[in-house]
């Protein structure tokens, strides 16, 4: 269900809390696809945050939950950076990419997303992780409605030869 | 809108949509922490809980200023929640409050035939001008008696204007804190109640008042 199904109002806000029950169950997951299941909760947690601060100035209830992508999008690179910089246990330094952990257990399909180039990677977890249109994409990668498709498109072609390969 | 959606799904895309959930355990801890650190840092405007009651689920409400709502089941939490965000504030969230606490465990007491009245803090800001009058009227009624709609719009201030007291109670923010199941129609029967007239004989009647 959508947030406008939920209320109707749509120039009215509706209350922090469903904002959280109706969309923070998939952005967990799409963090997941971003940052790995280790951090994917600080990755939620700071996104909430955000959201929860900036919330008062929210102006298009239908907007929601792309705003909601854009600021878990930017998260996740802050904790990529963070994570790249700080001190690592010998036992961290195995090669980033291959080794990791697919994003949640059994789904091997879900590491070699997270090998994809960056854009593809944005475009498909947000496509098939957060179900967002191709429109809703391209406002969180702030780019063209048609270059949120390529990617999607281009991502899929690339884990399909991966798959049969 | 959702241009590609069934039509060219193969099978890579079907696996895709068919990720494992995260354990329910990640989304409490993220659920709580939230909750804890939005309350930290001032971010929640109305904080809330759900409390089971003989009566059902009933749902608190709280600023920083006290205890501002009282949803009992018959509202439905949609519509309180909703009333919450267009009236006080849209960031609202679950989670506690102290004056949330001290409600609970008031609560328990009253409804275990403990506890005669509510020493909680409370925040009268959905309710205003005569209605107000009429609640805080309302709130001097001593458990386990009775008033008439007459007498309280009296005590308010304004003898006449019983039928605009009788607005004020069926919009009582606080049910059962302020008590305005105590007060009943003058011919007799309980009279209308937010939280439903079954729900209002069952107050009245653990208070040994019907």
């Amino acid at each position: 269900m959508s947030i406008e199904a939920a209320h109707p109002a749509r120039d009215r806000l509706p209350p922090f809390e469903r904002v959280v029950e109706l969309y923070g169950p998939a952005l967990l997951r799409y963090c997941a696809a971003q940052v790995g299941s280790e951090r994917a909760e600080d990755c939620l947690q700071e996104t909430l945050l955000a959201a929860l601060r900036g919330y008062r100035r929210v102006r298009e209830v239908g907007a929601i939950r792309s705003w909601l992508y854009s600021i878990a999008a930017n998260k996740a690179v802050d904790l990529h950076r963070g994570h790249a910089r700080a001190p690592q246990p010998v036992e961290d330094l195995a090669p980033l990419g291959a080794s990791e952990e697919p994003a949640y257990r059994g789904d091997a399909l879900w590491s070699k997303v997270r090998e994809l180039p960056e854009k593809q990677r944005q475009a498909v977890t947000l496509r098939y992780l957060g179900d967002l249109s191709h429109s809703e994409i391209a406002d969180v990668m702030e780019t063209s409605q048609e270059a949120a498709r390529r990617s999607v498109f281009e991502g899929l072609k690339r884990l399909r030869k991966e798959v049969s390969a | 809108m959702n241009d590609t959606r069934d039509s060219d799904l193969g099978p890579v895309e079907r696996s895709l949509r068919k990720i494992e959930r995260p354990d329910a355990g990640a989304w409490e801890r993220v659920r709580r922490q939230l909750s804890e650190r939005a309350g930290a840092e001032g971010l929640v405007d109305v904080s809330f809980e759900r409390h089971d009651s003989p009566l059902g689920s009933i749902l608190l409400g709280a600023t920083d200023a006290g205890l501002v709502r009282v949803g009992l089941p018959a509202e439905g939490e949609d519509a309180v929640l909703g009333e919450l965000a267009e009236r006080v504030s849209p960031r609202v969230l679950a989670g506690s409050r102290d004056s949330v606490t001290r409600a609970r465990r008031q609560l328990d007491e009253y409804f275990e035939g403990a506890r005669r009245s509510f020493d909680v803090p409370l925040d009268w800001q959905l309710t205003r001008g005569f209605r107000r009058e009429v609640l805080r009227a309302t709130a001097l009624i001593p458990y386990g008696r009775t008033a008439s709609y007459r007498e309280v719009a009296t005590d308010a201030g304004r003898p006449g204007a019983f039928r605009a007291a009788g607005t004020a109670l069926a919009t009582n923010p606080l049910p059962i804190v302020v008590p305005c199941h105590r007060v009943l129609r003058s011919g007799g029967g309980v009279g209308d109640y937010r939280g439903g007239s079954q729900a209002k004989a069952r107050l009245l009647s653990l208070e040994g008042a019907a």
